[in-house]
């Protein structure tokens, strides 16, 4: 089957998108089948009794056990065909394989976090080629779902559960990734990609790469790879760097001054308070926003931290 | 000849209609009331699909868009599609068609009515206090942590809720106690039927609806924690229970529908309808059927496989039914003598829209593709085919099949052809092309888009912006008839089921003489009526024909 | 038949048996909706119940089975008493039937009573739900923390993906002579609270309708002929306290 895209669907980037599509296929030229039946049937039946004058209905009729029967029984057997296809199909969608490679996903609002075997953290999903890949999946907060559309896949992200799903990409490349339940103001930026390395090797070379990028840094350039988490970890979905209002305080020029607290006071914008409100975030609200930032505490190294700091040095 | 006292001059003012009894002006009332619903609801969604004709910020902002696609969720759902035709049509007709003076508990009928003005009060004042962006479903953790107007907005519809559980306790005792002699249950029109199996579902699952909120506002307003994991609570539970009366609710919408256009297509055919007993009884199969299947809004949210097989199953058997019964209105057609009339126009309309919708229930029922297609614009589609190209439809058949019953005028058939084309060209441009663009991925509820989506989008807003011009010309000529509409005879169609026995519009205490019922589908004795225009009825005389 | 003999009779019914009949299906009809409203939280109890049974069996141990138990038998009486009312209605006692109606008010009242006892002695000891449970009776050995706030963050029991921080709640916290508290108590509470503050609302508007026919019957409204709303009200209060007697047992003897 071509794997390509086509009027209805888009490529097939995995090995369970060829199932999953000969059954839409399928679907749909029984529905079309059905659709242009009835179709032809009504605009006949209308053209040949339209009313006109010296026309009248003709008795015939009101009901034909026969033909109920038939018209019955086909469908259902067309049915429960689709049902079992479908079940079956959902069954291979829902088991992967034992040896799969598995990668650690976080739903946040508004931003997908992958965490690799060796501790790394990535915003996008890199896989090497041609191996299962298993996503063990929860969220930070609400609800969301991660969905790769060339994959055919989708699953719910949880809070307080794990959810698991998996694919095998088939060809190198860069995949879509959306995220599939409705999480507020930007769900439709809760965008990310798939990137299927071209072989095992170059996979695990970026990977080795990804996880020094902080050590290889020298100090002068450390503010650059908290630009990188900035960008990456969902910094960014709420506070911007060029003073243009958000969820959170903006970063522009706020180091080394006062930010006004809610229920009065203010403090100092210094490494303890940076840190304070990295890991603690609901300790102390700049006045005027909502107590909604979650918290980092586990989730970024000290180092990280210190490379943030870094880089809030240098918005002016 | 239109008469000279009726039941729409039997008593002037605001407190002769604010405190009627009379289940035909609740029934106007209603109509006003629910199309009214529409309008706001269809202003909204053409600002939401305005928004979408371009990538980026269009005409509002991310958080304005949310809370506009939810607004036309909740209306449409809530004010409009799940009381309109029961409330509206139902109401009117129902009496009449069982020889009745009146609906079974008239003062309860009344409030009724003032309920939904109460519970859209709420909605209306949450929204204009800064609106609620949950989406329709309302779904936790994020409808129990967002900071906008979800507990005004949710006790709206708990108020709008009781509402129709009040319309439904009516219908059923009503078709039970009230029927004349002589109509025993196979001799009710489908109709009747239709609105009973509904009225069961409006029930048995709207205190569902009911309770769910409940939970929600208390999980808001009092910290329960029964839908939140860090309390030890479970957001799932909340679709579970939110489903539990969803679904159903979408055959509250359908069965009135359905009911419609055995009706139109049988009279506007002159033919009885074919397989009667099969379409009564399959409305209160899908009734029942329809409360099984809750779980097939949930195939991805962590619910077990062997349930996602069950529902799946349960799903397809739902499915046949419904399809059953276009071939039994095909059937219908067979050698009738077909009268292209608007309301007939657009019962056929049904067949097409409505089957559409229907068969992309298969897609969405079949586990491994709705994996794909859950949450995307596809699933969009589906549903506004069979809401809208379902139940929308079917509702402006029965408004043109009645209008001259109920307000003695007949519209301009010319302009109604032209409204049907433009609705049907408008929809199908707006929502098909959602299909393609939800199997290639296109997510739902997304402010923003990817490039690829473009083009799709702007030949959907498009599509809206016809279908709206064909609203606003059917709202033009169904207001002009009022005041210059050439007066109806007593029978226009000839329709043999009770309400054609009585003036149009017939008088305050429905008939002058208690009619007899027959086969409510035999038009055997009905002939063209050349002085008063429509039909009447040959050797009919009242009480004691037979 | 002439309507003008029969004020209780509405101008759209034949009969006053039509009437009636009708009337009783429609209470009947709306009797099925509270049976499925009260539904769903017997099945949220069902479902919390059968995934933590040790919060049920730990929790409902601060649950008065005295007081609970004297309410059940009160709205028991009272229900005998409706009953009763409905019968002296139909024989036209109008004596009787005042005295009945005002008999089963006050049980209404006592088991409202008695509820409010109940709610101030958890309100004192910190037992509600959620957010605000807050345990700090004589019996604790220690105080534990209370549970999170419900605030966007997640904690899960173990390290999870991206290094999410393992949880501080210690799986088991207090410990006294009711045993060891298990996590997620403040569950159990809030199901109590929805069920039983449910089921007062509807107590609450029960006692509102036969404060209605108390007064329609000393205004001498019923008898024989007319006594359907006796009969509804009636039905309408049996079925709150049957929702009672199921509440009771699964709420307050757990084992």
């Amino acid at each position: 089957m071509d794997a390509g895209p086509g009027f209805w669907l888009p490529r097939q980037g995995s090995t369970s998108a060829a199932k999953v599509d000969f059954l839409f296929r399928a679907v749909t030229n029984i529905s079309i089948f059905f659709f242009v039946l009835i179709t032809v049937v009504l605009f006949y039946f209308v053209w040949k009794y339209r009313a006109r004058p010296g026309h009248t209905a003709q008795p015939s009729a009101d009901h034909n056990q026969k033909l109920e029967i038939t018209w019955t029984v086909i469908p259902l057997l067309i049915v429960i065909w689709i049902f079992w296809e479908g079940f079956a199909g959902f069954l291979d969608l829902q088991t992967p394989p034992i040896n799969a490679y598995e990668v650690q996903v976080l739903g946040q609002k508004w931003k997908w976090l992958f965490t690799y075997p060796n501790g790394v953290v990535d915003d996008n999903l890199h896989v090497p080629p041609d191996e299962p890949v298993r996503l063990v999946m929860t969220s930070q907060d609400v609800i969301h779902s991660l969905y790769m559309p060339e994959f055919r896949i989708k699953r719910d992200a949880l809070p307080g559960r794990y959810e698991r799903e998996w694919f095998q990409a088939t060809a190198p490349g860069e995949y879509q990734i959306f995220c599939a339940e409705y999480c507020g103001t930007s769900h439709s930026g809760m965008i990310a990609k798939v990137i299927v390395h071209r072989s095992r090797p170059e996979f695990e070379a970026w990977l080795a790469e990804a996880g020094n990028f902080l050590d290889k840094l020298p100090p002068e350039k450390l503010w650059e790879g908290g630009q990188k988490l900035y960008n990456q970890r969902g910094c960014k979905q709420c506070h911007s760097v060029d003073g243009a209002s958000g969820i959170g305080p903006s970063f522009k020029g706020i180091w080394g001054h006062q930010q006004p607290l809610t229920g009065g006071g203010s403090a100092l914008v210094e490494e303890n308070y940076v840190r304070e409100s990295i890991v603690n975030p609901q300790a102390k609200i700049v006045a005027g926003y909502e107590p909604v930032m979650p918290t980092y505490q586990g989730r970024l190294k000290d180092k990280e931290i210190t490379a943030i700091i870094a880089y809030l040095k240098t918005l002016e | 000849m239109r008469p000279k006292d009726h039941y729409l001059n039997h008593g002037s003012g605001f407190r002769s209609w604010a405190f009627t009894l009379d289940h035909k002006r609740i029934g106007v009332m209603y109509l006003v009331a629910t199309l009214g619903s529409f309008l706001l609801g269809g202003l909204a969604a053409l600002a939401v699909r305005t928004e979408l004709i371009s990538r980026g910020p269009t005409i509002m902002s991310a958080d304005t868009y949310n809370k506009m696609f939810t607004l036309h969720g909740a209306v449409m759902v809530f004010l409009f599609i799940i009381p309109s035709i029961p409330a509206a049509l139902g109401n009117f007709v129902l009496p009449l068609m069982l020889g009745a003076k009146d609906v079974a508990f008239p003062r309860l009928n009344l409030m009724s009515f003032w309920l939904w003005v109460a519970g859209a009060l709420f909605c209306i004042g949450a929204v204009v206090t800064g609106g609620v962006d949950t989406g329709w479903t309302f779904y936790t953790p994020y409808s129990t942590t967002t900071n906008t107007n979800v507990i005004a907005t949710t006790f709206g519809v708990f108020i709008l809720g009781f509402s129709s559980i009040f319309t439904g306790m009516n219908f059923i005792v009503t078709i039970h106690k009230l029927r004349p002699p002589g109509m025993t249950w196979f001799k009710m029109p489908l109709f009747l039927w239709a609105l009973y199996g509904t009225a069961l579902i409006q029930v048995l699952a709207t205190p569902v609806l009911a309770i769910t909120l409940l939970l929600l506002i208390a999980e808001r307003a009092l910290g329960v924690g029964i839908f939140d994991p860090a309390l030890g609570g479970d957001p799932v539970l909340f679709q579970h229970f939110f489903w539990f009366y969803s679904h159903p609710a979408v055959y509250i919408m359908i069965l009135p529908a359905m009911g419609i256009i055995s009706d139109v297509i049988s009279i506007h055919a002159r033919k009885h309808i074919f397989g009667y007993r099969f379409i009564a009884l399959s409305s209160i199969a899908i009734a029942a059927f329809g409360f099984l299947v809750w779980g097939h809004h949930m195939f991805v949210s962590g619910q077990s496989g062997m349930a996602n097989a069950i529902f799946s199953a349960l799903t397809f058997s739902v499915a046949i039914p419904s399809a059953i019964k276009v071939f039994n209105w095909l059937a219908t057609l067979y050698k009738g003598d077909i009268h292209l009339t608007t309301a007939m126009i657009y019962a056929l309309m049904f067949i097409i829209t409505f089957g559409i919708g229907g068969l992309t229930g298969l897609h969405l029922g079949a586990l491994a593709v709705d994996v794909h297609l859950h949450d995307t614009y596809f699933v969009v589609a589906h549903f506004h085919y069979v809401m809208f190209g379902g139940t929308v439809i079917a509702l402006l058949a029965g408004i043109h099949h009645w209008w001259p019953k109920m307000f003695g005028v007949m519209i301009d058939e010319r302009l109604g052809r032209i409204g049907a084309a433009l609705v049907f060209v408008g929809f199908n441009t707006t929502f098909f092309t959602q299909f393609v663009m939800g199997s290639h991925g296109m997510p739902r509820r997304y402010y923003d888009y990817l490039p690829q989506y473009e083009i799709y989008h702007r030949i959907s807003t498009l599509g809206s912006y016809v279908m709206a011009a064909g609203f606003f010309l059917t709202a033009y000529y169904l207001i002009h008839s009022l005041f210059r509409g050439k007066p109806a005879p007593m029978n226009p169609w000839g329709g043999n089921s009770l309400e054609w026995h009585t003036a149009s519009p017939p008088p305050y205490d429905n008939f002058a003489v208690t009619p007899v019922a027959e086969d409510p589908y035999d038009y055997s004795r009905l002939v063209p009526d050349k002085i008063a225009g429509g039909y009447t009825s040959q050797t009919y005389e009242g009480a004691g024909a037979r | 038949m002439s309507h003008e003999h029969q004020p209780h009779l509405q101008h759209h019914f034949e009969t006053p048996e039509q009437q009636f009949d009708a009337g009783k299906l429609g209470i009947w009809l709306f009797l099925a909706t509270e049976i499925l409203l009260f539904g769903g939280l017997f099945c949220a109890y069902a479902i919390y119940r059968a995934s933590h049974p040790e919060v049920f069996v730990y929790a409902h141990q601060f649950l008065d089975k005295v007081l609970g138990g004297t309410n059940t038998v009160v709205l028991l009486c009272s229900s005998l008493t409706m009953a009763w009312a409905v019968r002296a209605s139909q024989l036209g006692q109008r004596k009787l039937l005042i005295a009945l109606l005002s008999l089963t008010l006050l049980g209404g009242f006592a088991f409202m009573g008695i509820k409010g006892i109940e709610y101030k002695q958890k309100w004192e000891h910190g037992l509600l739900p959620g957010t605000h449970f807050a345990p700090h009776d004589e019996h604790a050995a220690e105080a534990a923390p209370a549970p999170a706030a419900p605030s966007p963050t997640f904690k899960p029991s173990a390290a999870g993906p991206a290094g999410t921080v393992r949880g501080d709640e210690p799986a088991v916290s207090a410990s006294g002579p009711h045993g060891k508290r298990p996590s997620n108590t403040q569950i159990f509470f809030g199901i109590y609270f929805l069920m039983t503050g449910l089921h007062a609302i509807h107590v609450l508007i029960g006692m509102g309708a036969i404060g209605w026919i108390l007064v329609r019957s000393i205004r001498g409204d019923f008898g024989p002929e007319y006594f359907t709303p006796v009969d509804f009200v009636g039905l309408y209060w049996h079925l709150v306290d049957l929702i009672w007697i199921f509440l009771f047992p699964l709420l307050y003897l757990i084992h």
